[in-house]
């Protein structure tokens, strides 16, 4: 028989769900200005705090650091590397606020690297090499002490937001389900803060059996961010914007310190040197401008020339010259012994660097008895994440701080609150948050920070507690539990399925009822990867796979009201599932929109193969949700620029 | 699978009724089987090898066996977490062996306070500073347009 669930009524006046890095910043920051006005502060994680989201593993660098750099500086690096898609207003606020981030960081007890005169040691321009194993346990160490112990709930999964029974246009709670024991978690609350990571898992990983929760982002973000935003009815923006990291092939170990601190070289099979030659005179980099006319390169550009010898070359795969960079950096030594120290230093430094974030790409070398400073390795480029604080866009259109405006565009960006969406009382930081790209994990936290104090403030100012419909709660926990009930009421009718053991069955299961979690996930995988732009099908796109694989996605819909959960642990997989979808619909129907190839090497619609920089260079791709109808409205917002750009910094 | 638990030495976190292994892992695959109290992993092809389980295991009986699509057999990358480093030892497929010791913080575990160690700055809920600033951003004011 199902379990019996009980309800546990939660009441605050700002949830922040997902406390990975920007809901730690939003922790701490929150809970200061929370004390002053008596407002409560409630958190709550699908994991352990200690180690949720993406840094769980821990990480070698700090991304994002100015240093004695501008904010126009770091936006010229970050309009350059998006191929001009930017909200100038909040990428400036965070990298004005972002040192400070840094600073507290170091005084929590995070490890970063110093020369010997005392300065940090960069790994490029803005990022810093630290020891960070323990990154994620020390932050949420802070914000455990910043908010208290009690008012942390661990193992919830968030399914959806409630909105406001009088007023749709506001957020009034959030409902979920402990994965640990039978029970329903309503929230209800002035203001929440959602800043439950990008998305994962909605492409084919290229490795598909054991392998599969190896991709480069964390096999536990699952859309959450983009999902309860957008079905609240939150306005959306760049979806179409994915990430696509080049990375050492199968383990996809960091090459940023290789490229960055060892000057390591990339080529293809035949040893093309395909960025030098890329960006030289007549070179592939100048079909691409203005971008792909100034250095850096930007990272859809670096993957698309790879792309070019992989694929339209055939000259694959790619290599990273690690033998050679070791070589050269440590015959700098004026003798043997330094040599030999030097060349050791900077093996272990090498290691660290998977060992502190991608022990997977370790385990790899050991296995294959591979010795970077002996010959080269493979790199190669992932599937597609959705990752709005790193390299790619994707996120909710939110208000940015009101200093950082002109009259012009105060009237588009800016409504109130400091990050929040365009639904009252909701606010949105880290990966959550499009269009302010390149934030990483100091940034993720500075934004949280920032949304922190906007939504304090939004709660001091808006006392009253909105109401949530008690009838949408009713029919949102009966929908939440129908996985469980699905299995209950159809497990019988096929031969699986009769173990008593809870957790001792087979994962496969066939049944003409019912689709498990995993049944969904390859099918989503597969739709997306053969019609939307997967590495299967070389990362083209057109507009007749894309409405084919809006067909699929329609009937792929139908099918998750008939998904079928054993326990509390596939009931999560079944809600993940869902939330994957939620996003891959609104990124296919953003890549639709978009009649231009933009940013090449993270897609190309084949039939509009070029940039188009005077119909598509000067705005945002948006969308809205409406999730009574099942239906989006696209539109488009304008890029307004804050700040002229004479010259990019560089990396 | 990724990882995996040697059942010899898990003792199921001593009977408790949340394991160690349980309570960190970041996609919650770690299950207790009550009924023998040994630990598992329920889900492998979700794992990242993140090796949070492995870290935090009190009795090691945790260990990680690299993806089967593309990780031959034979070697081991192990960790032994302390309060102030960690130390690896990875050994190869062909016999090598490399140890190494990283630093993984400063500060006593559970001391972090929320202000980094600076001070609570002049700013209120309609300003655009944050509450440790300006003194944690180490300068006198905080930059906005026109500056
Ligand atoms: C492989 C990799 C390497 C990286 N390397 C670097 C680097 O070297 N330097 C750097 O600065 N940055 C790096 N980054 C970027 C950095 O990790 C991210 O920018 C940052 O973690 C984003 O923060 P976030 O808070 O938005 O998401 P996360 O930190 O991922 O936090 C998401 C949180 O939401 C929770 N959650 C998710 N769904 C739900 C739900 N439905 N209900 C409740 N809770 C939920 C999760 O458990 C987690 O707590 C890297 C990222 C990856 C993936
Ligand atoms: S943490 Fe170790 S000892 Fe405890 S249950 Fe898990 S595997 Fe067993
Ligand atoms: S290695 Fe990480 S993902 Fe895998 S079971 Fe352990 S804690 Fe979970």
């Amino acid at each position: 028989m199902m379990q019996e669930f009980k309800t546990v009524e939660v009441t605050t006046d700002l949830l922040i769900i997902g406390p990975g890095m920007a809901g730690c910043g939003a922790t701490v920051e929150a809970a200061h200005w929370a004390k002053q006005n008596n407002i409560k502060v409630t958190v709550v994680d699908k994991a352990a705090m200690e180690r949720s989201g993406a840094v769980g593993m821990g990480l070698s660098a700090i991304n994002q650091y100015q240093g004695t750099n501008t904010p126009p500086d770091y936006l010229s690096y970050v309009r350059q590397d998006l191929m001009g898609l930017c909200r100038d207003d909040l990428v400036m606020d965070i990298s004005r606020h972002v040192n400070g981030t840094v600073h507290m960081f170091e005084g929590y007890g995070l490890p970063i690297w110093k020369d010997p005169d005392g300065n940090y040691v960069h790994e490029g321009r803005w990022q810093l090499m630290i020891n960070g194993e323990s990154y994620k346990a020390i932050v949420a160490e802070a914000a455990k002490n910043a908010v208290g112990i009690d008012n942390i709930i661990e193992r919830v999964f968030v399914v959806r937001l409630l909105l406001d029974k009088n007023d749709k246009k506001r957020v009034a709670g959030a409902i979920g389900f402990s994965v640990r024991d039978p029970e329903i978690y309503v929230f209800k609350f002035k203001a929440c803060i959602v800043s439950a990571g990008g998305a994962v898992h909605v492409f084919r990983p290229r490795s598909t059996g054991e392998g599969l929760g190896r991709a480069w982002y964390p096999p536990w973000n699952a859309g959450s961010s983009s999902y309860l935003t957008t079905t609240a009815g939150a306005e959306m923006t760049s979806q179409e914007v994915v990430f696509i990291p080049g990375r050492f092939k199968d383990g996809y170990g960091p090459v940023g310190a290789w490229f960055l601190l060892f000057k390591a070289s990339a080529t293809s099979a035949t040893g093309f040197n395909y960025m030098a030659e890329g960006l030289a005179e007549g070179g592939e980099l100048h079909n691409w401008p203005p971008y792909g006319k100034v250095k850096p390169i930007p990272t859809c550009l670096r993957n698309h020339l790879m792309m070019i010898e992989m694929y339209h070359k055939g000259d694959g795969p790619i290599f990273i010259h690690t033998d050679k960079a070791i070589a050269k950096l440590a015959e700098k030594a004026p003798d043997e012994k330094t040599y030999k120290k030097e060349l050791k230093k900077l093996e272990a430094e090498a290691w660290e660097d998977f060992l502190d974030m991608t022990i997977s790409q370790a385990v790899l070398w050991a296995s294959k008895d591979v010795f970077p400073e002996e010959g080269p390795s493979e790199i190669m480029p992932s599937e597609p994440y959705f990752i709005g604080s790193h390299s790619g866009a994707s996120g909710a259109w939110v208000s940015g701080p009101e200093d950082l405006q002109t009259p012009e565009s105060k009237e588009v960006y800016f409504w109130g609150y400091n990050r929040m969406t365009t639904v009252k009382g909701l606010f949105t930081a880290g990966d959550g948050v499009g269009v302010s790209s390149h934030k990483f994990s100091s940034g993720s936290f500075t934004e949280g920070r920032i949304a922190g104090k906007a939504a304090v403030k939004f709660c001091v100012e808006n006392p009253q507690m909105p109401e949530a419909d008690s009838a949408e709660v009713d029919k949102f926990k009966e929908q939440l539990l129908l996985p469980l009930k699905h299995y209950e009421q159809h497990h019988k009718y096929t031969t699986l399925g009769t173990a008593t053991k809870k957790y001792d069955m087979p994962v496969e299961e066939v049944n003409p009822y019912y689709i498990t979690p995993k049944h969904a996930i390859f099918r989503l995988n597969k739709i997306m990867d053969e019609y939307v732009a997967g590495w299967g099908s070389q990362y083209n796109c057109s507009a007749v796979t894309l409405n084919i694989a809006l067909d699929l996605l329609k009937l792929l819909k139908e099918d998750l009201t008939k998904l079928a959960a054993r326990n509390l642990h596939e009931l999560m997989r079944c809600w993940e599932n869902v939330h994957r979808v939620q996003i891959a619909e609104a990124h296919t129907r953003h890549k639709l929109h978009r009649e231009e190839t933009r940013w090449p090497g993270y897609y190309y619609r084949s039939d509009f193969r070029k940039i188009d920089e005077d119909k598509w260079g000067k705005v945002f791709v948006n969308s809205v949700y409406d999730a009574e109808k099942d239906e989006f409205t696209m539109l488009t917002r304008p890029i307004i620029h804050l700040v002229d750009i004479k010259e990019v910094v560089g990396m | 699978m990724p990882s995996f638990v040697i059942e010899e030495k898990c003792d199921g976190c001593k009977g408790g009724d949340k394991t160690a292994c349980m309570y960190i892992c970041p996609n919650d695959l770690m299950v207790l089987d009550v009924d023998r109290m040994k630990a598992y992993n329920s889900e492998p092809d979700m794992c990242w090898e993140c090796y949070n389980c492995v870290k935090i295991c009190p009795t090691q009986a945790i260990e990680v066996r690299g993806y089967a699509d593309f990780t031959p057999l034979g070697a081991s990358v192990q960790p032994m977490r302390g309060t102030a480093d960690i130390m690896w030892t990875v050994k190869f497929r062909g016999g090598t062996i490399k140890r190494f010791k990283f630093p993984i913080r400063t500060t006593p575990e559970g001391s972090a306070t929320p202000d980094g160690g600076y001070s609570v700055g002049p700013g209120t809920l309609n300003d655009q500073l944050l509450f440790t600033e300006p003194a944690s951003l180490k300068e006198d004011k905080l930059w906005t347009l026109g500056d």
